[in-house]
C-alpha cells in the first residue's frame, strides 16, 4: 500500500509539481546512482563479495551502449541499453572469475584492478569513443517509438520506469532460490557448499547480475543524465561513492540503496547550505570544500559507529517504535 | 625510457637498467605495503587511509620547513603528531567498532582517508608542494649500469627501516607480544597481553612509517593528493606477497616494481602506454589463481 502510494507520488505527483532543475539536477542522478548502488548491493550485501569496480562496469555500460547504437543501424535504444548491460555483465563475469579462489580483502584488490583496467581500456582504444579527440562521447538522442525523450521530465519518467522495474526484479530475485543461495554463500560459504550449493557458480551469477545493473546505470548516466561523458566520469571515486551508498543505506536491503543514494547526494548540498548560513561568504571556497570533506568523512565514521547496519535498519527500528508508540511495552 | 640501445649487449644492458630501476622503485612500494601488513596483522583492519596518512605527513613536513623550521625539528614534530594520530584513531574509531564485520571497518577507513585528506588541505592549503631532501635525482654509474641516486637513497632508507622493524618484531618483548596478537587475538588476550595497548603501538608505528614513506614519495613526485593513489599501488604488492607476511610485502614490492617497469617498456609499445596503472593488479590477479594466499600468506583453514 505504502509502496503504491510512493509509485503514484513518483510517477504522477512529482512530475506535476517539479521543475527542470529538480529533475535533471537531483532526481535523475539520484535514481541512476540508486540503480548502481542496487547493483553493487546485490553483489556485496546479498552475496557477500566486496567490489570496488562498480564504476568501471558503469563505464562499460555507457560506452557499450554508445557503440551499439552508433554501429548497428536502426537498433531500438532500449535494446541498445540491454545489450550494453549484457556487455557489462560479461566483463563482470571475467573479473568475477577471480572469486573462484579468493575472497575478502584479496577480492577488494582484484576488483580495484578491474576498475583501473576498464578505465584504461576506455581511455586507450580510440575505436570505443569513435576516435573522438578528447575521448568524450556524446550520447545520441533517446527516441522510443517515435517519442523523443529530450525534456528533463520525459527523461526522468524513463529513468524512473527502468529503475522501478529493475528494483522490483531485484526484490523478487532476492526472495527466490537464487537470492537464498546468495545469502547462504555470504553467511558461510563452506556451509553453503556442504548443503549442495555451487558456491562458485552462485558468486559468478551474482557478479553477472550486479554488473548488469551497474552497466544499465552507466548507460542511463550517459544517455539520460549527462549526455556527454568521458571515461574519467567512472573513476575510483565514483566506485567509492556507490559503495558508500550501499554501506550507509544498508547492506542486503533494496530500500537501503535509495536511502543511501539520497543521503550521499544530499549531504554535500545540505552542508554547503549550512556552511553558507553559518559563516556566510566570509571564508574562501577552497576552505569550505575542505571543511565539507572533513565533515563528510567524520559523518561516515560516526554513522558506522552508531548504526553499522545502515539507514534501512534505522528506518525499520523507527517504524517498529512508531507502531508501539506511545506505549513501548 | 624511450631510447633503445642497438646491438645485443646494449639491449641486455638496457634490460638490466630497467630491471634495477624497477626493483628500486619496488622497495618504495614495499615500504607502503609494510604499513598495511603491520596493521592488518595486529588488528585485522585493512587500512585504506594509509595513503592519506602519507600525504598528510609529507604535507606537514613541507609546510613546517617553509615556516622556517629546520628539517629535523619538523621531522620530529610531525613524527609526534603522526604517532598521536595513530593512537587517536585507535581510541576514537577502532574501539567503538570492535567486533564489527571487517567490511564496516574497511568503510570507516575510507571515511578516515577522506577526512585526513580534507584536514591536510584545510590546514596547509591544497596546492601541490615540492619537497627537497637534499638528494639530487641524477644518475650514477654502478658497475656499468646507470641508476638514479635518489632511487638508491630511497631504497637504502626503506631497506634500513624494514630491517629495523624486523629487529623490533623479533627481539623486543613488545614485538613478540605484537606477533602473538597477530597470530591469535584471543590467545594473546588470555595470556595477559593488553590488546588496546598493542593496537595503539601498531597504529603509532604505522603513523611513523607513513611519515617516512610520505617523505620519500613526496620527494619523488611532489607532495600532492596523487600520493594517496600511490598507496593503492601497494595493494597488488600485498596480494602478491600475502596480507599477513612482512617478508611477502618486501618480495611482492620488488616483483611489482620490476614487472611494471619491464611491462611498461617492453609491452607498452605493443598495446599502448600507461599500463603501469593496472598491470600490477592483473599480474596479482593471475597470480592469485595459482596461489590464493599469496607467496608467503598463511593458508586459511575453513571451519563450519
Amino acid at each position: 500500500m505504502a509502496f503504491l502510494a510512493l509509485l503514484v507520488a513518483a510517477f504522477v505527483a512529482i512530475p506535476l509539481v517539479g521543475n527542470d532543475y529538480l529533475f535533471s539536477g537531483l532526481l535523475i542522478p539520484f535514481l541512476i546512482l540508486s540503480l548502481a548502488a542496487l547493483g553493487l548491493n546485490l553483489l556485496t550485501g546479498y552475496a557477500g563479495q566486496i567490489s570496488l569496480g562498480s564504476a568501471g562496469f558503469m563505464g562499460v555500460g555507457a560506452f557499450a551502449a554508445y557503440n551499439f547504437i552508433l554501429r548497428i543501424e536502426g537498433l531500438p535504444i532500449l535494446a541498445g541499453f540491454v545489450l550494453a548491460a549484457l556487455c557489462a555483465a560479461i566483463v563482470g563475469v571475467l573479473f568475477g572469475l577471480c572469486c573462484y579462489r579468493i575472497k575478502d580483502f584479496y577480492l577488494i584488490v582484484a576488483t580495484l584492478g578491474s576498475q583501473f583496467t576498464t578505465e584504461w581500456v576506455l581511455t586507450k582504444f580510440g575505436w570505443l569513443t569513435n576516435y573522438s579527440d578528447s575521448g568524450v562521447i556524446t550520447a545520441q538522442k533517446i527516441v522510443i517509438l517515435n517519442v523523443v525523450f529530450d525534456t528533463p521530465l520525459r527523461r526522468y519518467l524513463l529513468v524512473l520506469a527502468i529503475v522501478t522495474l529493475m528494483a522490483l526484479a531485484a526484490k523478487n530475485m532476492m526472495r527466490g532460490a537464487f537470492g537464498r543461495k546468495c545469502m547462504a554463500v555470504r553467511d558461510m560459504d563452506v556451509a553453503a557448499s556442504v548443503i549442495g550449493i555451487n558456491v562458485f557458480r552462485t558468486k559468478l551469477i551474482a557478479f553477472a547480475v550486479s554488473s548488469f545493473y551497474c552497466g544499465m546505470a552507466g548507460a542511463l548516466w550517459a544517455y539520460a543524465y549527462v549526455g556527454t561523458v568521458e571515461p574519467q566520469a567512472f573513476d575510483l571515486d565514483r566506485s567509492l561513492q556507490i559503495l558508500f551508498m550501499v554501506i550507509i543505506g544498508g547492506m542486503g536491503s533494496i530500500l537501503g540503496n535509495f536511502l543511501g543514494a539520497a543521503f550521499i547526494m544530499m549531504l554535500p548540498i545540505l552542508m554547503s547550505v549550512a556552511g553558507s548560513l553559518v559563516v556566510g561568504h566570509a571564508l574562501d571556497e577552497g576552505v569550505i570544500a575542505n571543511v565539507e570533506q572533513v565533515a563528510f568523512g567524520a559523518l561516515i565514521i560516526w554513522l558506522l559507529i552508531v548504526e553499522p547496519r545502515g539507514l534501512a535498519r534505522l528506518w525499520q527500528t523507527g517504524k517498529e517504535k512508531l507502531r508501539l508508540w506511545p506505549f513501548p511495552w | 625510457m624511450q631510447r633503445r640501445a642497438g646491438g645485443v649487449g646494449g639491449t641486455v644492458g638496457f634490460f638490466v637498467e630497467v630491471l634495477l630501476a624497477g626493483l628500486l622503485a619496488g622497495v618504495m612500494y614495499s615500504l607502503v605495503a609494510l604499513c598495511f601488513v603491520l596493521i592488518y596483522k595486529a588488528s585485522g583492519v585493512f587500512n585504506f587511509a594509509q595513503g592519506a596518512m602519507m600525504f598528510f605527513a609529507a604535507l606537514s613536513v613541507v609546510n613546517l620547513i617553509a615556516a622556517g623550521m629546520p628539517f629535523w625539528v619538523a621531522f620530529v614534530v610531525v613524527l609526534a603528531v603522526m604517532v598521536l594520530a595513530g593512537v587517536a584513531i585507535e581510541r576514537l574509531i577502532l574501539r567503538p567498532l570492535t567486533n564489527q564485520p571487517s567490511m564496516t571497518l574497511f568503510m570507516a577507513m575510507i571515511g578516515l582517508s577522506i577526512m585526513i585528506e580534507g584536514l591536510g588541505q584545510l590546514v596547509w592549503g591544497s596546492r601541490p608542494f615540492g619537497l627537497e631532501l637534499g638528494i639530487k635525482d641524477i644518475p650514477v654509474d654502478v658497475g656499468g649500469v646507470r641508476l638514479s641516486q635518489f632511487d638508491l637513497f630511497a631504497a637504502l632508507v626503506a631497506g634500513a627501516l624494514v630491517a629495523l622493524l624486523g629487529l623490533f618484531f623479533s627481539r623486543t618483548a613488545t614485538g613478540r607480544a605484537l606477533r602473538a596478537v597477530a597470530d591469535d587475538h584471543q590467545a594473546a588476550m588470555s595470556i595477559g597481553i593488553p590488546l588496546p595497548r598493542m593496537w595503539r603501538i601498531v597504529w603509532g608505528i604505522a603513523g611513523a612509517v607513513a611519515l617516512i614513506a610520505g617523505l620519500l614519495w613526496g620527494a619523488r613526485m611532489g607532495v600532492q593528493s596523487g600520493l594517496i593513489v600511490v598507496a593503492l599501488k601497494a595493494l597488488p604488492v600485498l596480494i602478491l606477497g600475502g596480507f599477513t607476511s612482512v617478508a611477502g610485502a618486501i618480495v611482492g614490492g620488488l616483483i611489482v616494481g620490476a614487472s611494471e617497469k619491464l611491462a611498461e617498456v617492453y609491452l607498452g609499445g605493443v598495446i599502448g602506454g600507461g599500463i603501469e596503472n593496472w598491470f600490477p593488479y592483473v599480474l596479482a590477479m593471475l597470480f592469485l589463481l595459482v596461489r590464493p594466499n599469496g607467496l608467503f600468506g598463511e593458508p586459511r583453514i575453513e571451519r563450519i
